[in-house]
C-alpha cells in the first residue's frame, strides 16, 4: 500500500442557513496520521463525509495526489471510512465482512482467502472468523471495521470518532493498536475526534476546528504550547488565562499590569506595544508551588511570584492538582508532580498560604488587541 | 410458588379455535372420504371417489392457475412494497404515510373490489378516459381476465406486505449502505448484497401474508376474473353450491389446506435465516 497526499482547498458547505464549513484549507502529507479535532457540531464529521464522498461541498476542491476527486463516486476514490458505529454487516460473518470489498471486486475465492487472512492476522481476529457482528465485543468490532477498510487497500483511511463507543480502558488500548496498524500499513490516516488526548497521543499533525473553521494546524506540541487563540488553548488541555494591559516593552520581555495580581513579566511571543490589552495562557504543569517564598539565583526578573491560598487539593498519587485562590478573584489551577516519596514530605494542604511562581518563558501570549 | 395461570388464560382462545376451526376442519376431512348424497350432503359410506376425481386435468389446471396467479401477484406486491416501505421508513412523515396505507381498510373489502369494477369496466372510468382522449376507438376488455385478478389481488395485498416490510426497513441501519458504497459497492450492489438480506425477515413475512391468502382467493376471481382465472376457491364453491358434491368440495379443501400448510412451513423455515442456523451449527460444533 502506498498512501496519498491530500489537499483540501477552500471547502465550504451549508445545510440550509447554517454554514457548517467555512473556507477550509489544509494539506495532509502522504503516510501521515492527521487528526481533525473539534467540539461536537464543529463540522468535522461533515468534512470527513465530503472527503469520503457522501456529501458534496458547495465550494472548494479536494486534491488527492494532485487529482481532483470531488467528481468521483465514493467507491472510486481510494478512500475508505471507519464509521463511528463501525457499520459492520450484521448478516455476514467476520470473514465475509472483511471479504466484502474483494467480492465486489470479483476476486477469486483463493485470492480472497489469502487477502482476508492477511488482514485477520493484522487485526488479531483469527479466532473470530466465523462469528457474526452481534457476537463480538466493541474492540473486536472495531478491529473488523479496520480490517475491512484496509483490505480494500485504500490510499487514505478516514476514521470518524472510531473509539467513541468504547470504554476508557479499551480506548487506550485500541489507540495504541491503531497507531501500530498505521505504522504497519503506512497509508495516510485522517482521524476525526473530539477527544484532545486521543488526538494528541497518535497524531503527526492535527487541525483544530471550531464552528466550521480551522483555527490551527500543527504538530500536537506546537498546538499545545503555541495556541493561536484562547479557544485553542482552552480546548487543548487545561490552562489558566490572565488578562492585562501592557505597561512596559523590553527587548525580549514585557511587563503587564493585571487587576488583582499586580505587574507580571511576559515573554514577547508576538509584537506588543504599551497600552495593548493581552491575554496570557499558562499551563497548570508549568506553575510551581511552595510554602516558602522562592529565591532566584539567576534572572529573578524573569519570574512571576504570586501569593495565594490553597482552595482545594486533588491528590492522585503521582501528582496533585491545586486550586489556588489569589485576592478572591483569581483561581489558579496548577499541577505538582510527586517526584519524591510523598509521605516524607510536608505536603501542602487545604487553606495553606502558598507562593505560586513561574518563569515568564513558560507562559504564552495568546491574544493581543491594540488599544 | 406462584401458580401458573398461563394455561387458564389461553382457554377462551383454545375453546374458540376448537369449536370454529378444528371441528369444522375435521368435518371437512371426514366428508372428503364419504360418498356424495343425491341432493347435496353426504352418504355415510367410505369412499375415495372424491380424491380420484381430483386427478382430472381440468382440476389440475385450476391448481396450476391458482399457484401461478398467487406467485405472480406475490412477486408484484413485493416489487411494489419494498420501495414504498423504504420510502416510508426514511420519510419524516412516517405516521401520516402509515395511516394512508391503513385507510383502505376503512372501506369494506367487497366494496373496494366493486370500485375496481367501476374503474376497469367496459363503461368504466379508464375506458371512458381512453376513448375521450382518442387513444382507442372503442372500449377494451380490462375486466374478467387473469390480469384483472392479479391487479386487484396485488392492490388488496399491498398493505399486508408494506406493513411487515416497513417494520424491518425501519430497523435497518442505513449507514450500512454508505459503508457498502465506501467499500466499493455500486448502489445496486449495496441494495442487493446489504439491504435486501438484512430485511429478509420482513420479506418472508410479507410473502406469507400475501401468498397464502392469494392461494385461497375466492371473491376476487369470482368478481373480476374470467374463464382463465378460475381458482381453487371458486371450484370449491361451485362443487358445494351448484354441483352439490360435498365430498369433492371437501377433498379439494383438504388439498388446498395441505398446499397452504406446506407453503407456510417452507417460508417459516426460511425465516430464521442462514445466519442463525449457521451460528447454531457453530455453537454445537464448539460443545
Amino acid at each position: 500500500m502506498k498512501g496519498s497526499d491530500l489537499k483540501i482547498k477552500n471547502l465550504s458547505k451549508s445545510f440550509g442557513d447554517t454554514q457548517v464549513l467555512k473556507n477550509i484549507s489544509f494539506r495532509v502529507k502522504k503516510g501521515e496520521l492527521f487528526s481533525i479535532l473539534g467540539p461536537s457540531g464543529c463540522g468535522k464529521t461533515t468534512l470527513l463525509r465530503i472527503i469520503g464522498g457522501f456529501e458534496d461541498p458547495d465550494e472548494g476542491r479536494i486534491l488527492m495526489d494532485n487529482q481532483d476527486i470531488l467528481e468521483l463516486a465514493p467507491n472510486k476514490r481510494g478512500v475508505n471510512t471507519i464509521f463511528q458505529n463501525y457499520a459492520l454487516f450484521p448478516h455476514l460473518s467476520v470473514y465475509e465482512n472483511i471479504a466484502f470489498p474483494l467480492r465486489i471486486k470479483k476476486y477469486t475465492d483463493g485470492e480472497i482467502k489469502e487477502e482476508v487472512e492477511r488482514y485477520l492476522v493484522l487485526a488479531r481476529l483469527q479466532d473470530h472468523i466465523r462469528k457474526y457482528p452481534s457476537q463480538l465485543s466493541g474492540g473486536q468490532k472495531q478491529r473488523v471495521a479496520i480490517a475491512r477498510a484496509l483490505v480494500n487497500q485504500p490510499n487514505i483511511l478516514l476514521l470518524d470518532e472510531p473509539l467513541s463507543a468504547l470504554d476508557a480502558k479499551l480506548r487506550q488500548h485500541m489507540l495504541i493498536e491503531l497507531d501500530s496498524i498505521h505504522d504497519d500499513v503506512g497509508i495516510t490516516f485522517i482521524y476525526v475526534t473530539h477527544d484532545q488526548q486521543e488526538a494528541m497521543s497518535v497524531s503527526d499533525y492535527m487541525a483544530v476546528m471550531n464552528k466550521g473553521e480551522i483555527l490551527q494546524v500543527g504538530t500536537p506540541s506546537e498546538i499545545y504550547e503555541k495556541p493561536v487563540n484562547a479557544f485553542v488553548a482552552d480546548f487543548i488541555g487545561e490552562t489558566n488565562f490572565i488578562e492585562g494591559k501592557v505597561t512596559e516593552v523590553g527587548e525580549t520581555t514585557g511587563r503587564i499590569s493585571v487587576e488583582g495580581l499586580g505587574v507580571l513579566t511576559v515573554d514577547k511571543d508576538c509584537p506588543i506595544n504599551v497600552g495593548d490589552r493581552v491575554k496570557l495562557t499558562i499551563r497548570p504543569e508549568k506553575i510551581r508551588i511552595t510554602k516558602k517564598e522562592p529565591v532566584f539565583a539567576t534572572n529573578p526578573e524573569q519570574f512571576n511570584v504570586i501569593k495565594g491560598k490553597v482552595d482545594e487539593v486533588i491528590y492522585t498519587g503521582f501528582q496533585s492538582k491545586f486550586f489556588v485562590k489569589v485576592n478572591a478573584k483569581y483561581l489558579f489551577r496548577l499541577i505538582k508532580q510527586h517526584v519524591k516519596y510523598y509521605l516524607d514530605e510536608a505536603p501542602i494542604s487545604w487553606k495553606d498560604e502558598v507562593f505560586i511562581w513561574w518563569n515568564c518563558d513558560d507562559s504564552y501570549l495568546v491574544e493581543v488587541s491594540a488599544s | 410458588m406462584r401458580k401458573n395461570y398461563g394455561k387458564l388464560y389461553t382457554a377462551p382462545v383454545l375453546l374458540w379455535l376448537t369449536v370454529f376451526f378444528v371441528i369444522p376442519g375435521l368435518i371437512i376431512v371426514v366428508f372428503s372420504f364419504l360418498k356424495k348424497g343425491l341432493y347435496g350432503g353426504v352418504v355415510w359410506k367410505f369412499s375415495m371417489e372424491a380424491y380420484r376425481a381430483l386427478f382430472q386435468p381440468a382440476f389440475l389446471k385450476v391448481v396450476l392457475v391458482t399457484v401461478y396467479i398467487s406467485v405472480v401477484s406475490t412477486f408484484l406486491t413485493l416489487l411494489l412494497s419494498i420501495p414504498v416501505a423504504y420510502f416510508i421508513a426514511r420519510s419524516k412523515a412516517k405516521n401520516i404515510l402509515l395511516l394512508l396505507i391503513i385507510i383502505p381498510f376503512w372501506t369494506n373489502f367487497l366494496i373496494r373490489i366493486f370500485a375496481w369494477i367501476a374503474i376497469l369496466g367496459n363503461n368504466g372510468f379508464l375506458n371512458h378516459f381512453f376513448i375521450s382522449i382518442g387513444l382507442f376507438p372503442d372500449y377494451i376488455q380490462l375486466l374478467y381476465n387473469q390480469y384483472a385478478v392479479i391487479l386487484v389481488t396485488v392492490y388488496t395485498n399491498l398493505p399486508y406486505a408494506i406493513l411487515p416490510l416497513y417494520v424491518n426497513v425501519e430497523k435497518f441501519d442505513f449507514s450500512l449502505l454508505e459503508a457498502a458504497r465506501d467499500l466499493g459497492a455500486t448502489k445496486s450492489q449495496a441494495i442487493f448484497r446489504i439491504f435486501l438480506p438484512n430485511i429478509k425477515v420482513g420479506i418472508i413475512t410479507a410473502i406469507i401474508f400475501t401468498f397464502i391468502p392469494a392461494l385461497g382467493s375466492y371473491a376476487i376471481p369470482q368478481l373480476v376474473g374470467g374463464a382463465d382465472s378460475y381458482m381453487v376457491g371458486n371450484i370449491i364453491a361451485r362443487e358445494l353450491t351448484i354441483n352439490r358434491n360435498w365430498p369433492l368440495a371437501s377433498s379439494m379443501s383438504v388439498i388446498l389446506t395441505l398446499v397452504t400448510t406446506v407453503a407456510i412451513l417452507f417460508f417459516v423455515n426460511m425465516k430464521p435465516g442462514r445466519t442463525m442456523t449457521r451460528t447454531a451449527v457453530q455453537a454445537k460444533a464448539k460443545v
